[in-house]
């Protein structure tokens, strides 16, 4: 029996199971020089928002024990520009695309959803509705019930045909469970776990915060055993929401952790900016783990550390 | 603009000799070391397999050699100041790194042989000798300055300064050379040596007050410049300054792909901390 690595993602349907993570590869185009995009599961671009944004300002990044913190704020061109030169970039380079869209309003992903239509290349979109780097942290989608789900239904009602929906969410809230929940009843086909953590680092020599704009997302195998947590919690729950699960995964074994406690599919984010290759490398190790391990497809493993076992 | 020259090597260190407050590094790289141009930097994983600190460490090229009894070779100039370039310093000769090279924008060459003077802050001297030998071998008349805090703190390696017709120094406790910063010295060394270009690498004040006087003299300044980065590949978006384009319009660029080498006049210095007003997408 051939091992079958394919991953159904919500519907998406991947020759493998390993992603970029949004905000994590670029246009695509500047990982391309070091590996065929057509090689992983699906690119995962950055958040793209109606208008162009320059950004926060600088310094924007500081390393932390195991992760980074990072205040970007969703600089991107914006929704125009994308389309007309990213998308079709990414089509003609073989890349499955999953495009991440974000917003300021309701509005704003409503607009983004009709956008989304009938795109050469898009198996889905990820609704990022938990970003931490924004004006108003009252405005973080994700962190309450009822904004979630206004901005998956917008989503919901404006995208048509099959596109899946992959809602991503915040682990700054009390009950991640709750808001997957919401997003699900709203028509998310599945939730991708988890954004950054915000948090801070004080330069001591400044005696200020280091980041430009005080906190920051912190990502990176710092973050883990968090994500591990929260894609195991969705999954004991609502074990029919696939997952898409991400948080520090640097290799093989971390992504085999994602798959064991349910996601469907994983993104690769911070261990890119340490190593080009990274996405590579997990899909090659996670390929080996789950054939050394004696699983005859990816399927098998999904969820596999929920499983009763004798005392 | 995405460089298409980049790869990621194993790259063994041949030698890591200490030179002042700085570390001279010698690596064999193969091939690639020919696609090297001054200017050009690389970027290294740090801290080994289990290591905690997850991103890369950028270090400009100090010279690039296409073929030795090593093979192609690359030169950095490393100041052990952090957790990340004192790991990279520890490493002795056979041990191996991750090395992704060469990336950013190389020093720009013109076409007709000019008059150049080469402005170093710190460590930041390291790719302005393979510069200069460059310069010099297509007729340009090559002038440098140096500068630091402390002499020792200053890198001018004897075998850097035979491209070079005047090598001036300064630090700010007059411990060697002149005593004051570069751009006390400036202005005389472009009247009198009739500079047409002032090529420069160091940190970003003294690239902002090179570039007040190279305005004043309306003089062309390519300078490198010093951002912090996460990934120097184009990704992570963390490396960004305000640059102005050839449309008026300002935008974040990156420096690892926009840069390092960048010119002068374009970039709007000063703002750390701030987004300046009018920029796209503010």
């Amino acid at each position: 029996m051939t091992f079958s690595f394919a991953a159904d993602l919500a519907g998406a349907k991947l020759p493998n199971p390993i992603l970029t993570a949004s905000g994590c590869a670029g246009s695509g185009k500047e990982l391309s020089q070091f590996f065929k995009l057509s090689e992983i599961g699906a690119v995962v671009t950055k958040s793209i928002m109606i208008k162009p944004r320059s950004g926060r300002a600088t310094p924007r990044m500081a390393e932390t024990p195991s992760g980074m913190l990072n205040s970007i704020g969703l600089q991107g061109p914006g929704v125009d520009y994308f389309l007309e030169n990213d998308i079709p970039w990414l089509a003609a380079n073989g890349a499955r695309t999953i495009v991440s869209i974000a917003g300021e309003t309701v509005e704003d992903y409503a607009v983004l959803a009709r956008r989304m239509r009938n795109l050469p290349g898009v198996v889905g979109l990820e609704v990022n509705i938990s970003c931490p780097n924004v004006e108003n942290r009252g405005m973080v989608f994700s962190c309450h019930p009822e904004t979630a789900r206004a901005a998956i239904e917008a989503v919901r009602r404006n995208i048509g045909g099959e596109l899946p929906i992959i809602a991503k969410l915040s682990p700054d809230v009390t009950d991640i469970l709750g808001i997957a929940r919401e997003v699900s009843n709203a028509g998310a086909d599945g939730v991708a776990l988890i954004n950054t953590l915000l948090g801070m680092v004080i330069d001591t020599n400044l005696m200020l915060p280091k980041l430009a704009q005080k906190t920051g997302g912190l990502s990176g195998p710092a973050i883990r055993p968090v994500a591990v947590r929260a894609v195991y919690q969705v999954r004991a729950a609502l074990p029919q929401l696939p997952i898409l699960g991400m948080g520090g995964i640097t290799n093989g074994r971390d992504a085999f952790e994602f798959i064991l406690a349910g996601a469907s599919a994983v993104s690769i984010g911070t261990a890119t900016f340490g190593n080009p290759t990274a996405v590579i490398k997990v899909r090659d190790e996670l390929s080996a783990i789950l054939q050394e391990r004696g699983f005859d497809s990816l399927s098998d493993a999904i969820g596999f550390a929920h499983r009763e076992v004798q005392a | 603009m995405i460089s298409t020259r980049a790869a990621q090597i194993n790259a063994e260190l041949i030698s890591n000799k200490r030179v002042g407050s700085y570390h001279h590094m010698v690596f064999s790289v193969g091939d690639i070391a020919s696609q090297a141009k001054p200017g050009n930097f690389v970027a290294i994983s740090v801290g080994g397999e289990s290591s905690s600190m997850v991103l890369r460490r950028a270090f400009a090229i100090y010279r690039s050699t296409e073929r030795g009894v090593n093979g192609g070779l690359v030169e950095l100039v490393v100041a052990p100041q952090g957790q990340g370039s004192r790991w990279l310093t520890s490493l002795e000769a056979h041990d191996v790194v991750d090395m992704v090279l060469p990336l950013g924008t190389h020093f720009g060459i013109p076409t007709e042989p000019v008059r150049a003077l080469l402005v170093g802050g710190g460590y930041g001297s390291a790719p302005l000798f393979g510069l200069a030998e460059l310069l010099k071998s297509r007729g340009c008349r090559v002038d440098m300055v140096l500068g630091a805090s402390t002499a020792a703190k200053i890198y001018a390696p004897l075998e850097g300064k035979r491209s070079v017709s005047s090598l001036t120094l300064t630090t700010d406790d007059g411990t060697a050379g002149i005593a004051g910063q570069i751009t006390d010295v400036l202005p005389k060394l472009i009247e009198e040596n009739e500079i047409e270009i002032v090529y420069s690498c160091g940190p970003m004040g003294m690239l902002q007050a090179i570039t007040a006087v190279t305005d004043r003299y309306q003089i062309m300044h390519q300078c490198a410049v010093e951002e912090a980065m996460a990934c120097g590949i184009g990704v992570c978006m963390t490396c960004v300054l305000p640059v102005t384009g050839d449309d008026g319009v300002t935008r974040m660029l990156r420096s690892c792909i926009d840069g390092p080498v960048m010119d002068g006049s374009r970039v709007v210095w000063d703002s750390k901390r701030k987004i300046p007003e009018g920029t796209f997408g503010a």
